[in-house]
């Protein structure tokens, strides 16, 4: 059972719906959490402790320049500028690299061979013996978002309840996290920026055919034209979460609201029944 | 080296960055983002070549490819306004300086201003 967490608009309170959906899962299961949110994770700030890393890499394109003629085939292809033939050598600029292996084909003398560089790394905790927690940590200034959320997965990947923590947007990163999922949950707040980003959001996860759930944060019960839009497409809002200063409280001093409010580890265990159910199938 | 090679390398070929395709268009400030490129035999001080720049569009990476597609055109000196950061590393490895026109408002009048030798190198 994978369960994808995404919203559109960042700052919804997807971490937080991520770690307590978890965490409560994780008191009568076995739950791996990752994170996808390469750009920005944050979801180890929740579990400090003990952890391992190991980096990530990706494939780059590396010339030999005694097999080279210079010919121009590879740089030509490369869409990305990422490799460019000039007056005496071939340029190669790493970080514009998409690692499509292109260029390798296009070479005609086999001067190409791919080599790996180091582009983040995924980190890895247990904080509790049924909790597992996984981040995928792209390196700053790199581009390739996909690559890190797609070995955080695979880290992670098992038979048994999984939490994707995804990131904002409705672009690469985001695709990639919901791919495989078997149930988004849509964390909104009821701003106009906050439906608007939603709708988009929603859409995305329609056209990947993932079955959906809406979790209204920070709501000050005037949630109006987000319920309307959840009723037009027929998604089920499946919690609310009430505007509350002492549930920011404890989330702001990196808490888990579900750890110290027995009333929250309740209704998680419940999202996470509602998200099977639209899932329409068992854990 | 044959007559023919021989003519190739001493002919110099200055490339500005331009919003048409003729000397009296104005200069573009762009390098790799320009939408034409107006291009000089040095020597004759005539224009032998505009290119239609086909990377103008793309969404990543354009200065390193425009960069190949000059190289492929022979092209010795460019003048524009600025040079990004990949542009600029490809400028340097394929040893193409580049000036920027300044105050000059066409191409023809930038390609004067170089030639009286009062622009500044940016690469």
């Amino acid at each position: 059972m994978n369960i994808v967490i995404a919203s559109g608009k960042g700052g919804t309170g997807k971490t937080m719906v991520s770690v307590n959906l978890a965490w409560s899962i994780s008191q009568s299961y076995n739950v791996h959490l990752i994170d996808c949110d390469a750009e920005e994770p944050n979801v180890h700030l929740f579990f400090p402790g003990e952890r391992s890393e190991q980096p990530v890499t990706a494939e780059v394109p590396e010339v030999d320049s005694e097999k080279c003629t210079l010919c121009g085939a590879c740089g030509e292809f490369c869409r990305f500028g990422a490799i460019s033939v000039l007056t005496k050598s071939v340029m190669i600029q790493p970080h514009l690299c998409h690692s499509c292996g292109g260029c390798q084909l296009a070479c005609p003398v086999d001067a190409i061979t791919e080599v790996p560089r180091k582009i983040g790394m995924i980190r890895q905790s247990s904080p509790s013996p049924s909790l597992t927690v996984i981040s995928g940590i792209l390196d700053e200034g790199e581009i390739a978002a996909p690559e890190v959320i797609k070995t955080a997965k695979k880290a992670g990947e098992w038979d048994g309840i999984s939490v994707w923590d995804g990131p904002p947007g409705t672009a690469c990163p985001v695709i990639e996290t919901m791919d495989g999922a078997d149930v988004c949950i849509l964390v909104t707040e009821s701003t106009p920026s906050g439906l608007a980003d939603l709708k988009r959001a929603a859409s995305l996860a329609k056209t990947l055919g993932i079955p959906r759930g809406i979790v209204i944060n920070r709501s000050d019960g005037e949630d109006g034209p987000t319920l309307a839009f959840c009723k037009e497409e027929n998604i089920p809002v499946i919690m609310m979460i009430p505007f509350d200063r002492e549930i920011a409280a404890i989330h702001n001093r990196g808490a888990i609201l579900s750890a110290e409010k027995k009333e929250w580890k309740e209704k998680f265990i419940q999202l996470y029944e509602d998200a099977i159910a639209i899932a329409g199938g068992n854990a | 080296m044959s007559n023919t090679d021989k003519r190739r390398v001493l002919t110099m070929k200055v490339c500005i960055t331009s919003k048409g395709d003729s000397p009296e268009s104005a200069a573009e400030n762009r390098f790799g983002r320009t939408p034409f490129f107006v291009i000089y035999d040095d020597e004759t001080g005539k224009v032998i070549e505009t290119i239609n720049n086909a990377s103008v569009n793309d969404a990543s990476g354009v200065g390193p490819k425009v960069v190949q597609m000059l190289v492929s055109k022979g092209v010795n000196v460019v003048i524009t306004g600025q040079v990004g950061g990949n542009a600029n590393q490809g400028l340097l490895t394929a040893g193409i300086p580049a000036y920027a026109f300044g105050e000059a408002e066409t191409v023809a009048e930038a390609y004067a201003a170089y030639k009286a030798g009062t622009l500044t190198r940016i690469v």
